[in-house]
């Protein structure tokens, strides 16, 4: 199948696992089709087959000889999602999630792609970890799945990985997400060994000393809780850092779930300086502020980096609109009820957020007007190419990566249960409005939604 | 009111009842038999993760004082040391289908966690750093009784506020009672946007003259390794509140225990303007009406109220 296939652009299954499946024979009938990268906006019969976009037909004109047809009028397909943050929690802690479970999540929330974070127990820090991972993603990852690999052994933040032989092992990148690489000297042995493995390198930016004790955003919130608070300054301050020892040593970072404003104004000058780094923003930090851990609910609101105030949600928002922040990554980061039951300074950081990430920022995001609907597609399909991964798009002739959404569904998170083996969804509970029907990914059916019927052409 | 787990959710009239209620109770303390009948048959579970004399004696008293089945749970010792959680835990003593249950814990919403696993009411008896509304409460009663009134009450709490749940709930009792708070320590103890609850903030004890009540805060000595100060002595050189600095009119306050010769000088503690030994006395009382309150509030068939002819019941007589 993929051996036969001739693709005229650069697909994500060439650098990704992918579980083998049926390429789909798809007509989105009439469907809304927006492209906003690739300059598309207008109502097409979406052809899809060989694991491409076959045609862009004008509505109603397809041929539909052989194809499952798809009722599509007034519903919106946009390029499949890309996440490059997100934490399958394989090895070691498959009681939270594993790579089936997870790239489910992650079809259900219009995702064609996820990179996973190395974390893991142990973590991804030898060839043999990565292989191993591959292979279980090529037995049952729903979508395209690629594994970054630890920065430093044992993610000990002291000596670096054998990072030539991971890259030969197909890791897509490195990072040490969960803990900060707090030895500026280590750091700036990664990025010189930068220019010999290649790979992007993504930083979770904390000083431990500063943020020591912290289960929250430092402010007049956890002021009143009476809760160890997490400052801004122990995020900007790394940023900075790195910032400055990319443009000393030319090499490339990924600042990882950016949530001060501070951070924002340095990647944004940082760019402006020609600095290669590029940046994500996750959804809670978009949406949220630190005003929700009032309720002490770990559940929903305890992450880290920790939702801040509302002027570091506006500069997020601001860092969308200008490109400082070019994609949205979720952080996914499932956890059982027995980690999260407990008060909130003893829980566990990290909610999940794959199935909601597209419903939950258009409802608190585009439906009031605050950024408009392509601005959303574009950075929710951002995070592949700062790891060298083709962007999702609908142009013609590419890989067949499709999310169709009906936009003024209304559905209420978790009332059907979740795809993810965990619950700690940070919009558990909530009404969202804008719902993912059905998503191709890699030119195979990743999902669909239960209740939303097929028709097939006579 | 069903649970009790913080100051801020109290409006002052819900105070001002819980304090009228523990005037009543004062008044079967001076009596010989100091029992009554109120909460007889019914099950008040006891649950302290951390250590405490006061606040955990208190309201063991105040439960038997009231005819309350009592159990007593501390962490050390029980199944907590083999790794129970807090939700099994409640859920076990939850079996003995306890009216109220007292929880202290050292993480913040442990109590109002605790609410939503049990049908008991809940009483929050400090929680982490966040709050400790019975003390709060026991400090408004002691002040009350002493000034009449909180209105336009100048009152400097000063010490270690960032680690305090005093602090916090006292902060807003204070003020929720129309007193004028001043937060005093030092910078590395002042959490940053305190003073967006309505309080004044001070780095220094310049101006304690003009207050009308000093509340001394506890200071730990953990809080040196951290750098949080450099030493108690220079802490106490700044912060100290002694009787040289305290007028005659000015009333002295400390949750306890107090560390002598830190936080307060020995003589200031002793001193006829120290409230302390007061303090003391108002916690049983006021944690006898907030188990009332909780559990016999909204039952006016139950044997204690106030009035002439309801006075509480002493045990013996009739219920």
């Amino acid at each position: 199948m993929s051996a036969q296939r001739e693709l005229v652009t650069p697909s994500l299954r060439d650098k990704l696992d992918i579980r083998a499946g049926e390429d789909a024979h798809l007509v989105l009938h009439r469907a809304t089709v927006l492209d906003p990268v690739a300059g598309i906006d207008s109502v097409h019969d979406v052809v899809i087959r060989d694991g491409r976009i076959a045609a862009l037909a004008s509505p109603g004109e397809a041929d539909t000889e052989g194809a499952e047809v798809v009722e599509a009028e007034g519903l919106h397909a946009f390029p499949a999602f890309f996440d490059p943050h997100v934490h399958l929690r394989t090895p070691g802690h498959e009681h939270k999630e594993d790579v089936e479970t997870g790239t489910r999540a992650a079809a259900a929330g219009g995702y064609c792609g996820i990179l996973a974070m190395a974390n893991t127990e142990p973590p991804v820090s030898t060839a043999a970890d990565v292989s191993a991972l591959r292979e279980q993603a090529r037995a049952g990852a729903s979508v395209p799945v690629g594994f970054l690999a630890t920065v430093t052994r044992a993610m000990a933040g002291q000596e670096l990985t054998e990072m030539v032989e991971l890259r030969e092992a197909g890791a897509l990148g490195f990072s040490d997400d969960g803990l900060p690489i707090t030895d500026a000297g280590v750091m700036r042995r990664a990025l010189q060994y930068q220019h010999l493995c290649g790979g992007n390198i993504a930083l979770h930016e904390e000083d431990p000393r500063l943020s020591m004790g912290g289960a929250m955003h430092e402010g007049p919130v956890s002021a009143v809780l009476g809760i160890g608070g997490i400052p801004s300054v122990s995020e900007s301050t790394m940023v900075a850092r790195d910032a400055a020892l990319a443009a000393h040593e030319k090499a490339r970072i990924h600042v990882q779930h950016l949530s001060a404003a501070e951070s924002v104004e340095i990647v944004r000058a940082a760019k402006a300086a020609g600095v290669q780094i590029s940046a994500e923003a996750s959804p809670h930090h978009l949406c949220l502020t630190d005003e929700e851990v009032r309720s002490l609910d770990p559940h929903r609101f305890k992450m880290n980096p920790p939702i801040r105030e509302e002027r570091d949600r506006q500069a997020l928002i601001d860092g969308l609109r200008d490109g400082t922040v070019e994609c949205i990554a979720t952080d996914h980061a499932p956890h059982q009820p027995e980690e999260k039951d407990v008060p909130f300074e003893q829980a566990a950081f990290g909610v999940t957020g794959l199935e909601t990430a597209f419903a939950a920022l258009h409802t608190a995001l585009v439906l009031p007007g605050v950024i408009d609907l392509h601005l959303l597609v574009e950075r929710m399909a951002g995070g592949a190419e700062p790891f060298d991964l083709p962007r999702p798009t609908l142009a013609p002739g590419s890989e067949a990566n499709v999310v169709l959404c009906d936009l003024g569904a209304e559905w209420t998170v978790g009332e059907d249960g979740y795809e993810s083996r965990s619950a700690n969804s940070w919009r558990a509970g909530k009404t969202l409005t804008g719902r993912v029907l059905m998503t191709v990914a890699a030119g195979q059916v990743a999902y669909r939604l239960r209740s939303f019927s097929l028709g097939v052409a006579a | 009111m069903k649970h009790l787990l913080s100051i801020e959710q109290l409006s002052r009239e819900e105070i001002e009842a819980i304090l009228d209620r523990a005037e009543s109770f004062a008044e079967v303390g001076r009596r010989d038999i100091k029992k009554v009948p109120t909460l007889r048959g019914r099950t008040v579970v006891s649950l302290f993760y951390e250590s405490s004399t006061r606040t955990s004696s208190s309201f063991d008293l105040a439960a038997k004082r009231l005819s309350a089945d009592l159990v007593s749970v501390k962490a050390a010792g029980s199944s907590v040391e083999k790794g129970e959680s807090l939700k099994d835990t409640v859920a076990t003593l939850s079996a003995y289908d306890p009216a109220a249950i007292v929880i202290r814990h050292p993480y913040a919403g442990a109590a109002q966690m605790v609410a939503g696993w049990t049908t008991a009411s809940v009483v929050n008896a400090g929680d982490g750093k966040h709050e400790h509304p019975s003390q709060a409460l026991l400090d408004v009663y002691t002040l009350r009784r002493k000034l009449g009134s909180l209105e336009g009450v100048r009152i400097w709490i000063v010490g270690d506020v960032l680690h305090s749940r005093v602090a916090r709930s006292n902060l807003i009792a204070f003020a929720k009672m129309g007193a004028e708070v001043t937060l005093c320590g030092p910078p590395t103890l002042i959490p940053r946007g305190i003073e967006q609850l309505g309080c004044a903030v001070s780095y220094t004890l310049d101006g304690i003259e003009e207050a009308d009540v000093v509340y001394a805060l506890r200071m730990q000595k953990e809080r040196m390794s951290e750098s949080f100060v450099p030493s108690l002595r220079e802490y106490a050189a700044c912060f100290q509140v002694g009787t040289r600095r305290l007028n005659p009119r000015q009333l002295l306050m400390h949750p306890g225990p107090v560390n002598r010769g830190v936080e307060l000088s020995g003589e200031a503690i002793d001193s006829p303007q120290s409230l302390i030994a007061e303090q003391v006395a108002a916690g049983l009382v006021v944690r006898m009406a907030i188990l009332y309150e909780l559990l016999a509030g909204g039952d006016p068939s139950a044997p204690v109220a106030e009035g002439e002819g309801s006075r509480p019941t002493p045990i013996g007589t009739s219920a």
